[in-house]
């Protein structure tokens, strides 16, 4: 039997906790139908994560696609049914993308497996982060590197810690209607592999913590106390650059990885900096949304 | 003095014409390029690693490359007896350059804005020696240790210190700076 499991009309960061919840009962190996017909709005972190989903099941998934033209269209632009296709049995067409690219896509769902998709993305991202960076959120031209460094640290880590390929995609958005009120970019590197908590076993944060070693507690030893598995100093320094440039630009920086979710959080955002007992999702899932610079008056 | 192109040792390394130092491991076939280049030169040899053409330099990488192009020559009975410069660096990387050679103790000197400067984990009275070397263009410990404030005995030992960790090269009793770039 085909347990249907319902994409909600938004697909962020909040709108999958509601997918894996609907997941959670169920044996890794039962067969799921993922039914985004009325899914309106999709994150980066939404569409990275769903390929993730499939990746993680012992059975292929189905997928009803979304059914509204517009989202559809975006979705395919976005290149997540490209993707998809290979993750999932579709029941239904989708749109062929018309355009090469949207032009608040700063790079469409990509996957990353090996260091040269790194220099890839990096390479990639470059001009077109360059122009949205300046023009839409009004960042000085410099910070386009630091956004670049952030990305390359992101990505690696899926290449160096997860075990299993994973994705990454960065979109900007004016959210003047929604939550931050301003334009930001969303960037999202999410992979179905072993997670933190694994990656970390054999690290010293593991050994001191003893019994008491959750999600939570390997999210924290690496965003708040900088440990890694690899025990020479220097490691860890990739995920405090991504904080560092977070923070210096007012951003929201959150990884959920297991069952729990750790945040940066940014001054125009509520919400907790640590979150425990959540369904349970393989690997590491990284987001991070930097606002438009709003001048000093 | 020799000049190393940066990017033709990443273009030698990974496959594709990138131009941005990133990842760990590309840090790490970087240097390996790049200290087999080193170890062909005549002992005491000078070298300027040129990164006019790198883009993006990530921190990862920095200290693959980097830090772990530094450590062996700062060593006690240093097996390396070389020096290197790095030329052509932008603010952004010294930036993640200064991030990662503080977390190891390390230092080293860059050509930036025109001019040279050493950056790192170096204390107030090592910069002040340094710089008064850089200034004289060679200098013997007395003349630093008046010129800097800083008593005779704790001016050699600190220009020692400086010439071990290769900052500065030793000629006798003489310090001297690692010279400018010919680029």
């Amino acid at each position: 039997m085909t347990a249907v499991i319902n994409v909600p009309a938004t697909l962020d960061e909040a709108g999958f906790e509601q997918v894996l919840e609907q997941l959670a009962p169920l044996a890794p190996d039962a067969k799921v139908l993922v039914d985004a017909r009325h899914c309106r709005f999709a994150t980066p972190s939404g569409l990275t994560s769903l390929l993730c989903l499939a990746q993680s099941r012992v059975e292929k998934p189905d997928f009803a696609p979304p059914t509204d033209e517009t989202v559809q269209s975006y979705w395919a632009r976005s290149r997540f049914f490209h993707y998809a296709e290979e993750l999932f049995t579709f029941r239904g067409t989708v749109l062929k993308p018309r355009t090469a690219q949207d032009s608040d896509t700063v790079l469409e769902v990509t996957p990353i497996a090996k260091n040269e998709d790194v220099h890839e993305v990096v390479e990639r991202v470059k001009d077109r982060a360059t122009h949205i960076l300046t023009t839409k959120l009004h960042l000085e031209t410099r910070s386009t590197v630091g956004f670049a460094m952030s990305l390359s640290e992101a990505c690696q880590n899926v290449v160096e810690h997860a075990g299993r390929g994973g994705w990454v995609a960065v979109q900007a958005y004016n959210w003047t209607k929604r939550r931050v009120g301003r334009w930001v970019v969303v960037i999202s590197v999410a992979d179905a592999g072993m997670g933190f908590r694994a990656s970390l076993e054999t690290s010293r944060a593991r050994a001191i913590a003893g019994d008491r070693w959750s999600d939570g507690d390997a999210l924290e030893a690496a965003l708040t106390q900088g440990h890694s598995r690899h025990p020479e100093p220097g490691r860890g320094q990739g995920l405090k650059g991504i904080k560092g440039y977070t923070h210096r630009h007012d951003g929201r920086l959150s990884i959920r990885s297991g069952t729990s979710r750790i945040c940066l959080l940014a001054s125009w955002n509520d919400g907790v900096p640590r979150e425990d007992g959540l369904s349970p999702f393989p690997g590491a899932q990284l987001q991070m949304i930097i606002p438009e610079k709003v001048s000093a008056t | 003095m020799t000049h190393i192109d940066v990017r033709s040792a990443l273009q030698s390394s990974v496959k594709g014409d990138y131009s941005d130092l990133v990842t760990r491991h590309t840090g790490a076939v970087v240097r390996t390029v790049i200290e087999h280049q080193i170890a062909g030169l005549a002992d005491g040899t000078v070298v300027f690693l040129d990164f006019s053409h790198i883009g993006v330099l990530d921190r990862s990488c920095a200290d693959e490359f980097v830090a772990k192009l530094m450590m062996p020559r700062t060593r006690h009975h240093a097996e390396h007896t070389g020096y290197v410069v790095f030329h052509g660096i932008s603010d952004d990387h010294l930036e993640t350059i200064e991030a990662v050679l503080e977390v190891h103790g390390l230092a080293l000197v860059v050509q930036f804005g025109g001019s040279t400067r050493l950056v790192g984990a170096v204390t107030h009275d090592e910069r002040c020696c340094w710089d008064l070397v850089m200034t004289h263009g060679s200098a013997i410990p007395e003349t630093v240790a008046v010129h800097t404030g800083v008593p005779d005995e704790a001016c050699r030992a600190l220009l020692e210190s400086l010439a071990r960790r290769r900052l500065l090269r030793r000629d006798a009793d003489r310090f001297l700076p690692l010279g400018t770039a010919t680029a």
